[in-house]
């Protein structure tokens, strides 16, 4: 038996489709950035699948800056809750209907 | 056979550690489980040769960001423990639970339904063209992974290396505007952890 790029793939579906549901489900906007983590992690498993099966270095070019873009999203993100939490006393993203019309 | 025990215990702590992200009613305990997904994906990047990459993911994802989740959890109050048994959309996890598995069987299924897929001849049945010829970027097993990583990114994308550089500039400006603090604005009365003596 031998490992080969379908299980990276089919590896890669399963965390996607979890960071997906943890998404939908949690309320809470750190857990829900955590998600959005796993589901960059997945998609990021079968960059580096591919370019191993098609033997082409894009693939992990891809990775590099899929890591970078996540690194930037983190930082606005976590600083849009500090600033959201200090003048919500709840973490929750169900209170977060400022915008609504 | 070692590769597929490797395969098998590092898919296990991936999916371990993100059933624990999506589980967890405490946040620190959720970024806790999100470290060890991070290292089970640097195992995987181990094992198909992306030396680079994995140290890379865990220097940055174990290491900063998930210091810096880590950070904000602190600093927001670390009592904050989730009620998850309480659900006030009703029918939202199973419609949830629903839609990723469609999500699931939609990604599982052109993976499998569409063409003889990669194993057999991959390259052909997903770019239409063979591996052998494709290869403008081609992986030379000679060279170590962070040659050829800084060989493609310093020459054909020079210009998307450029634009993260300016994006990563433009996070931290951001970052900085949004958490100001700004003029005249009592910090006492703002900040939830400030005791109100």
């Amino acid at each position: 038996m031998e490992v080969t790029a379908t299980w990276y793939l089919v590896l890669s579906a399963v965390l996607f489709s979890m960071g997906f549901v943890g998404l939908l489900v949690r309320r809470n906007p750190l857990i829900m950035f955590m998600c959005i983590e796993l589901m960059l992690n997945a998609v990021n498993i079968s960059f580096v699948a591919f370019s191993n099966a098609l033997d082409d270095i894009a693939g992990r070019t891809a990775v590099f800056f899929v890591l970078v873009v996540a690194a930037a999203e983190v930082v606005v993100g976590l600083s849009l809750v500090v600033a959201l939490m200090r003048r919500r006393p709840s973490l929750s993203v169900d209170d977060l209907t400022s915008l609504r019309g | 056979m070692v590769d597929v025990i490797v395969f098998g215990v590092s898919a296990a702590i991936i999916l371990g550690g993100a059933l624990g992200v999506i589980i967890n009613s405490h946040p620190v305990r959720a970024a806790l489980s999100l470290v060890a997904s991070f290292f089970g994906v640097a195992v995987l990047f181990v094992q198909q040769q992306a030396h680079f990459l994995a140290v890379v993911q865990v220097v940055v994802y174990a290491g900063a960001i998930v210091v810096l989740f880590l950070f904000v959890i602190m600093l927001l109050g670390v009592d904050s423990v989730d009620n998850i048994a309480d659900e006030p959309l009703a029918g939202q996890r199973v419609t949830a639970l629903l839609l990723g598995g469609m999500l699931l069987a939609l990604i599982l299924g052109g993976l499998f339904l569409s063409g003889p897929g990669l194993d057999t001849d991959g390259a052909l049945a997903l770019t239409g063209q063979s591996s052998q010829t494709a290869a403008v970027n081609q992986l030379d097993e000679s060279q170590s992974d962070i040659d050829l990583l800084a060989d493609d990114l310093f020459t054909r994308n020079l210009l998307s290396f450029e634009a993260t550089a300016l994006l990563l500039t433009i996070a931290t400006v951001g970052a900085v505007v949004l958490v100001r603090n700004r003029g005249g604005e009592d910090l006492a009365v703002d900040e939830p952890g400030s005791a109100k003596r």
